[in-house]
């Protein structure tokens, strides 16, 4: 009776802690901007809700939710990736020109992507974890590189959607769950957004609920006192950048599935666009905060501004603009919501 | 503000009548839950050399940054020439004549030393720009006015640290100083560099700059200065000429702070666990002997500086011995790392808040378990209900207060957040547990809290060393003491002998023999 009485108030007390960890959560106040600049928009533009648009908004959305997850657990340990945007070019170049040359089934196309990325990642990974290169500069000049490699495999050449199996240019448009019911028409869910999801998930599972996911934060948080306790950062930072490159190969495989269309510099300041995506959607640019789940929603977010330019007839022009002033409008509230908690940090504690 | 210790000004006869160029006038400074000052007045006088002893944490360096214009009081003020002034920063008090020598040198290390001397005033030429002959030459003349020879062309990395501390001087002489305050300037000195040291601060004095000379070394207080005043608990406690002290005088003055009362339960006292022989490390700590048996507390006492973080750092593997041996538990032991001293069982809790490593964001069971993860979940998945089991057993051992397991270590109140830091090691299952200043900080009933778990920790058979520089602690909470003094054991003192005079008369290099004789 008395230890019902427990659990009752113990279940209480959590539900409570996670409705208030919401209130504050950055994650829930993104989710509700992006619901507000959506309406606003359909109300502004019914072409707006058109499944054609929803659907590529959708798609380059989760290309980018994809890479943004990656780039999240680098952000985490206090890293960053600036060449995410090349391993996708080079990994959706050279998926598309195995994919011309041989006829080889789509799984298999799947496999080269995914793995040619877990290399580029790995590589990054050794320079910055064993030879100790800051992780701005290294991967700095990996962009570059695989940039580089990719205009060398091109030859100054580009594909077309023509050159491409119909299965794997096909894939972007397809969906799952469409019904009919009388005149109402769902379109279903576009097999990108499935997918995204579905790494979103993994993820967000794996940093909770793993060891490593753990030390990640811990590396992040303070790698001095992370390996006053036997966490091995360097490995820990391996691996985010190991997976970074991986998840960049996921979405590279995507990107050539989105587009067909293929050019040596295809891809070209994306890094931007998954970098303000993580950054907005609340992981902390010092490391050791954040949720992949945020930077998801982050990723969504920039997709549908992107877009509202686009149907609202306001000039392209303007998106770069708007994503660095988001990075920064984001960067320096982290700055100061983490400089106020220092100062009442300082005046609990220092004498 | 009652008077809590004995209180008696002793005035020179010969007062000048003039207003001092700098005094404190009552100032009180708080921080947090800490009465870092409660008005305190001073007054530094022209052609004087003033002295202000204390021990560690009595609110010596709260006064030189409130001279420094570092911190504004919250009551009181600073007064120049008889006018209270309010010095917005620390260039503030530059310009209004005040030159602090802080502990730690804090110059550029990749400029010259001639351009440290005139940072932010260097000599100006026609057009504006900065002109390089002139600067070398000021500084040249400077140091030939202290009578050094330094190369005001060289670069500061690399130098010594008396050179150094010396830039930092001519810094202050740079500028028309009234007011020079030097913040420990002997600490990292060796003798002779403190003989020159001395010779420059009576040069400048004999100018007529007031000198502030903040030091815990006694016998420097009577070698160098005029007068001196003593602090402790942040309160004035007595200023007078040194010609009228003893040193047995300054250490009754020194201690005695207010003293909260810990329950101290009898441990069970086993066999050693932990041995040190001839430890040493050059440049921190000389010959430190000691060992801690199970269910015993082993106080380390000693000002700041004399070598207690530094052993207890080569004791958790984070800094090397050069010689010495260290046996645990019978096997001898030399540790490459953290990670196996603590597989070992040696925990640390460590000194530098920016150590404890309590990652935001985190509940209090996952910031417990952080430690003993690839331990508790050898399959790589964790499990939350294996971990908040294991946390609530601390939660509840530690009196943690917290809504649950659940709750965000950001949420904690700074002596909880200290409680889970101990947890989070005490997971770790060790067999001796290495606290330093485990109490820095924190309120007076979470320390209390504090000092029952580390005594239910030695009654449960653990070895404990408490490093403390608070000596009603270190004397209440250890079966022993030891005593460090500039890198050395200067004493090692039983619970029943030991004494507030005798730790501190061991911890400033007096002869015991002082204490027991004054008394």
């Amino acid at each position: 009776m008395a230890s019902n009485v427990a659990v009752g108030a113990n279940a209480r007390r959590r539900v409570g802690a996670l409705i208030g960890g919401f209130a504050r959560s950055r994650e829930l106040t993104l989710a509700v901007v992006l619901v507000a600049l959506a309406t606003l928009v359909a109300a502004r533009a019914p072409n707006f809700l058109a499944s054609t648009n929803v659907v590529s908004v959708t798609a380059l959305a989760a290309i980018i939710a994809i890479a943004a997850v990656g780039e999240a657990l680098v952000i985490i340990t206090k890293n960053i990736d600036l060449s995410v945007e090349s391993t996708i070019g080079l990994v959706a170049f050279v998926v598309a020109e195995v994919l011309k040359q041989h006829n080889l089934p789509i799984p298999a196309a799947w496999a080269i992507g995914i793995g040619l990325g877990l290399a580029l990642g790995m590589a990054n990974g050794v320079v910055i974890a064993i030879f100790r290169v800051p992780s701005i500069v290294a991967t700095l000049g990996t962009l570059s590189i695989y940039r580089g490699l990719t205009y060398w495999v091109a030859n100054g050449h580009e594909i077309n959607s023509n050159d491409l199996p119909a299965g794997y240019t096909d894939a972007a448009s397809r969906s799952i769950l469409g019904f009919r019911i009388g005149d109402f028409q769902f379109p279903g869910v576009p097999i990108f957004v499935v997918l995204a999801v579905f790494v979103v998930i993994v993820a967000a599972l794996a940093l909770r609920y793993t060891v490593p996911g753990r030390q990640l934060y811990a590396v992040g948080s303070n790698a001095e006192a992370a390996a006053t306790i036997g966490i091995r950062s360097q490995s820990t930072v391996f691996l985010a950048f190991s997976l970074c490159g991986m998840l960049a190969g996921v979405a590279g495989v995507l990107w050539g599935m989105e587009f067909g269309q293929l050019y040596a510099s295809s891809g070209t300041g994306q890094s931007l666009a998954i970098i303000a995506a993580v950054v907005v959607g609340g992981v902390s640019i010092s490391g050791g905060s954040g949720t992949v789940i945020g930077a998801a929603i982050g990723a969504l977010f920039l997709g549908l501004i992107n877009n509202a330019l686009t149907v609202l007839l306001l000039p392209q022009e303007w998106l770069q603009m708007i994503y660095g002033a988001v990075i920064l409008f984001a960067v320096s509230t982290d700055a100061l919501i983490q400089l106020r908690s220092q100062r009442a940090k300082a005046r609990s504690r220092i004498r | 503000m009652t008077e809590s210790g004995p209180i008696d000004v002793i005035k020179s006869a010969d007062e000048p009548s003039a207003p001092p160029p700098v005094a404190l006038a009552g100032v009180s400074k708080r921080f947090g839950a800490t009465q870092a000052l409660a008005d305190v007045s001073l007054d530094l006088l022209p052609g004087e050399i003033h002295a202000l002893v204390g021990e560690n944490g009595a609110g010596k360096s709260t006064i030189v940054k409130v001279l420094a214009g570092i911190h504004q009081p919250d009551s009181g003020a600073v007064v120049l020439d008889g006018k209270a002034v309010l010095l917005h920063g620390p260039a503030h008090a530059r310009s209004l004549g005040i030159a602090v020598v802080h502990q730690e040198p804090r110059l550029f290390p990749d400029l010259t030393v001639a351009e440290n001397v005139f940072t932010g005033h260097a000599p100006k030429g026609r057009a504006g720009s900065i002109n390089w002959r002139e600067m070398r030459r000021a500084a040249d003349e400077i140091f030939d006015s202290l009578s050094v020879r330094i190369d005001s062309g060289a670069i500061v990395r690399g130098l010594s640290m008396a050179d150094q501390q010396l830039i930092e001087i001519a810094k202050a002489l740079s500028v028309e100083a009234r007011v020079l305050v030097l913040d420990e300037p002997t600490a990292s000195l060796s003798a002779h560099e403190v003989e020159r040291l001395f010779a420059i601060v009576r040069q400048t004095r004999d100018r007529g700059v007031a000198v502030l000379f903040v030091s815990h070394r006694l016998e420097e207080v009577f070698e160098l200065c005029d007068r001196a005043t003593v602090l402790r608990d942040g309160r004035h406690i007595v200023t007078a000429p040194t010609s009228q002290l003893t040193a047995p005088d300054l250490v009754r003055y020194m201690v005695g702070r207010s003293v909260s009362l810990f329950p101290r339960s009898a441990a069970k006292i086993g066999d050693v666990l932990l041995d040190v022989h001839g430890l040493t490390r050059v440049g921190a700590f000389r010959d430190i002997s000691f060992s801690v048996r199970s269910g015993e507390i082993v106080g380390l006492a000693g000002l700041v500086g004399a070598g207690r973080t530094e052993v207890a750092r080569v004791l958790f593997g984070l800094d090397r011995a050069d010689a010495g041996e260290v046996t645990l538990h019978g096997r001898r032991v030399r540790f490459r790392s953290p990670s196996a001293a603590l597989r070992a069982g040696i925990a640390y809790v460590p000194e530098d808040r920016h150590l404890d490593g309590l990652v935001a964001g985190f509940s209090i069971a996952e910031n417990v378990t952080l430690p003993i993860l690839p331990r508790l979940f050898p399959r790589l998945f964790t499990r939350s209900s294996r971990e908040h089991s294991l946390a609530a057993g601390y939660v509840d051992r530690l009196r943690i207060r917290s809504t649950g397991t659940n709750e965000l270590v950001d949420a904690l109140s700074g002596g909880n957040q200290q409680k889970v830091v101990i947890a989070k090691w005490l997971a770790t299952n060790p067999r001796v547990l290495i606290l330093d200043e485990p109490t820095r900080g924190v309120d007076i009933g979470a320390k209390v809290e504090v000092h029952r778990i580390i005594s239910e920790l030695a009654a449960s058979g653990l070895a404990i060393v408490l490093i403390s520089s608070d000596l009603p602690e270190v004397l209440a909470m250890s079966d022993r003491i030891i005593v460090l003094h500039e890198g050395r054991v200067s004493a090692e003192i039983p619970r029943v002998e030991a004494s507030e005079e005798r730790v501190m008369f061991a911890a400033t290099g007096q002869i015991a023999e002082d204490a027991s004789s004054g008394e």
